[in-house]
């Protein structure tokens, strides 16, 4: 069906509302609850009401992640005003969760998930745990398309200004002025001008954007088409990485609805402004997150970046006038037209405003979506938040991908700004925050983003494309306890004309997590080289496993688990000759027996 | 090669979009079809070469019955994601972009996967396993190898 103008479109919202159920339950259904048997619970609970006969009374819905990805499957019982979160669902509880949710008169929230959600300010994520990506109607019932309805009543300049006033800056990573970026765009003169979405989330160890994508596209959709019309752009692309097919299913299925019902098409809701969108599904190069290789990408082109100026503002996709924003931009600006920018501009700190979803991974106790104000403390996240670390000690944590750095203990109290991260090295980047203990050897990491940059390093430049190589043969020469004390200078001094001599942000800041782990870490460096020790046990040159007899408890498992028959179960030994270091003993013995030297 | 694929040569002008089809449909890029894309669309077999090395969800190589990405991204790799895909090759006899002798098992190690909370994941022909050790992983591969046999008995 499809809305005509703003008038049917608040009569459509009236009855929506009426259609409501009493009880609404949730799963969460993105590519990590999946992973852990969401679709099973939904089909269970499903089966359960049919048998009951309560499809009246009860609506199941299968959403996107709620961002507590690591007690999935979770479900949300959405009663009235009562909420109730069941964490670590079973397919088998489906009787009792059906049973209390017609009885409950109480919400109940976990309180793993209440430490978790603590000092969060969830504004993009919340409406994930409601929405159900596959229905456009859902969206609409939680207020969506509204602020697409006010945008239109307004001059694409007034627009501008909002988003300029509400101090909202680029989520990809750099942090420019997105009204800044938008305003560049508008003043161009040209018969034809491109907004895209960059979903080409391609920083391993990050995936908000993945969560938006999946869980409420909508969002998306409905910031883009205002930003279409602010900016006099009549075509959008989005571009998504094909690692993410779920997303791209997701999205496929929101843009024929926004066609249907009519807010993409011809004639927006009777404002005379046209606007059709479209997926680009990125084949896989990380460097295509850098504005003008993605524009190479979406023409058919390899993935190389261009020589800025001209900015995409000026000259981008096919030559003509471009705006380039990330997933999690686009999904600010419908709440920002909808509450103001005084509003969004109170949430935050200093430069840095409304809040950022970050992806705290890692050996943290609560992993999952994490969504602060700016000026959130990385001590705050972590620990109470996170939870803090799961068994062992803080060592560091890895901010911005393989082009942030690794942030050490003195430094947690910092906030989470984009200024003051950088002032530490690092990056904020696209939000990943990735969380080591005193078991992840910080010159292995530095090894492991080295070796993924210069992989994904296009080739173009020569210092980002040799340098790299060299800055990982000297960084695996340490590690197999071959490297000399002159390494250590030369990775600065490589690392430093990288900087200078590349021409995108991923030469520039590639040799940023060997430069920080050698700021803050450089006494590990020290003991791979001069004792030929791994402190964090990782380096399989430096290290030697072994059994340490009082905690064996001899019930045969690392025996069974290893390939080479390197256990000597009887003399509680581990033959030197035999062992390859897989670590597979290790990662079986539940006794802590096997131990590294 | 079949009549959507090269319906879609002809009316398809971007490269990198042709060559996504492709290798969704076939599961990797054949050199002949590469040929074809070459001759129908003018553009010199070393361009479409390029394009087909450049972007990592290419493959130049057929996929095996069992196609297991191993992900490789930071929150894996801290917990232990090299030391599966090292398991994995010895188990399989196959490598990274390489299909093992009896074409069972190809083995991909991909950038991140952006299922980070519950790392080390692998993808196993779609389907997301998360939490892996050497072990778990083992006993998998077992239980697919298992249900495949006895599917094919029946």
């Amino acid at each position: 069906m499809k809305i005509k103008n703003v008038k049917e479109f608040e009569e459509f919202k009236r009855n929506i509302a009426k259609r409501k159920k009493d009880i609404v339950i949730s799963v969460s259904s993105g590519t990590c609850g999946l992973a852990k048997g969401a679709e099973e619970v939904f089909e269970a609970l499903k089966k359960e009401i049919e048998i009951n006969g309560l499809e009246k009374k009860i609506e199941i819905k299968a959403t996107g992640c709620h961002g507590f990805c690591q007690y999935e499957p979770t479900v949300v019982i959405k009663k009235n005003d009562l909420e109730v979160i069941l964490i670590n669902v079973n397919e088998k509880d489906s009787k009792k969760i059906i049973e209390s949710a017609l009885r409950r008169k109480k919400s109940y929230t976990p309180k793993e998930i209440k430490e978790f959600v603590s000092k969060q300010k969830r504004i993009l994520l919340e409406n994930n745990k409601y929405v159900d990506p596959k229905n456009i109607e859902d969206y609409i019932a939680i207020g969506g398309y509204t602020s697409l309805s006010k945008a239109l009543n307004m001059e694409g300049k007034e627009i501008v200004e909002i988003v300029k006033k509400s101090g909202l800056r680029g989520r990809g990573g750099a942090g420019f002025p997105t009204g800044k970026k938008w305003d560049m765009c508008r003043n161009q003169k040209s018969d034809k001008k491109y907004i895209i979405c960059n979903a080409d989330e391609g920083d391993p160890g990050a995936y908000m954007n993945r969560a938006l994508l999946e869980g409420n596209p909508h969002l998306i959709i409905e910031g883009m088409i205002i930003g279409a019309y602010a900016i006099g752009a009549d075509e959008g692309i989005i571009y998504v990485r094909s690692e993410y097919p779920l997303a791209v299913k997701n999205l496929e299925i929101a843009i024929k609805q926004a066609e249907e019902y009519g807010f993409l098409g011809e004639n927006i809701l009777s404002s005379g402004f046209n606007f059709k969108l479209k997926i680009f599904e990125g084949a896989g190069a990380f460097v295509c997150g850098e504005e003008t290789a993605l524009i190479s990408s979406i023409e058919g082109f390899a993935g190389e970046p261009r020589l800025r100026p001209p900015y995409p503002a000026e000259k981008g996709l096919y030559g003509k006038p471009t705006n380039i924003n990330n997933v999690e931009t686009w999904a600010n600006v419908p709440f920002i037209i909808a509450y103001g920018w005084k509003w969004f501009s109170s949430i935050g700190t200093g430069k840095s405003k409304g809040t950022k979803i970050f992806s705290l991974v890692g050996k943290v106790k609560n992993t999952g979506l994490v969504e602060v104000p700016f000026g959130t403390t990385l001590r705050e996240v972590i620990y109470e938040i996170g939870g803090g670390i799961k068994d062992g000690k803080f060592k560091a944590v890895q901010i911005g991908g393989p082009s942030g750095g690794c942030i050490p203990e003195k430094s947690l109290d910092k906030k989470l700004d984009y200024e003051e991260i950088s002032e530490s090295g690092a990056i904020m980047g696209s939000g990943g925050l990735i969380v080591m203990d005193e078991k992840t050897c910080v010159v292995d990491v530095a090894k492991y983003f080295t070796n993924f940059l210069r992989y994904e390093s296009c080739g173009k430049c020569n210092s980002c494309r040799e340098g790299l190589n060299q800055m990982y043969a000297i960084l695996d020469r340490i590690t197999k306890g071959k490297g000399k004390l002159e390494d250590l200078t030369l990775l600065e001094e490589l690392g430093e004309y990288i900087k200078k001599a590349s021409l995108c942000g991923l030469g520039k800041t590639a040799p940023n997590p060997v430069l920080t782990t050698l700021k803050y870490f450089k006494n590990e460096y020290l003991a791979h080289i001069k004792e030929k020790k791994c402190p964090a046990g990782v380096c399989k040159e430096l290290i030697e496993y072994s059994i340490e007899k009082e905690k064996c408890v001899g019930c045969g498992k690392c025996n069974e688990v290893c390939s080479t028959g390197a256990i000597d179960l009887e003399n509680y030994k581990i033959e030197k000759e035999k062992c390859i270091k897989c670590g597979a003993c290790y990662e079986v013995c539940k006794k802590g027996a096997i131990t590294i030297k | 090669m079949n009549k959507k694929i090269k319906g879609l040569i002809r009316e398809e002008k971007n490269l990198v979009k042709i060559l996504l089809e492709v290798q969704k449909e076939i599961g990797y890029l054949p050199k002949e079809i590469m040929e074809y894309i070459s001759k129908e669309k003018n553009i010199p077999l070393s361009k479409v070469y390029r394009i087909a090395t450049f972007y990592k969800a290419f493959s130049l190589t057929p996929k095996g019955k069992f196609h297991i990405k191993v992900c490789s991204g930071t929150a894996c790799h801290v917990r232990g994601s090299e030391n599966l895909l090292n398991f994995l090759c010895k188990y399989t006899g196959s490598e990274p972009g390489k299909i093992s002798k009896d074409g069972k098992y190809s083995i991909e190690k991909v950038n991140c996967l952006g299922v980070c909370a519950i790392g080390p994941v692998a993808v196993i022909n779609g389907k997301y396993y998360g939490k892996l050790n050497q072990l778990k992983l083992k006993k998998l591969l077992e239980k697919i190898e298992n249900e495949d046999k006895e599917r094919e008995r029946i």
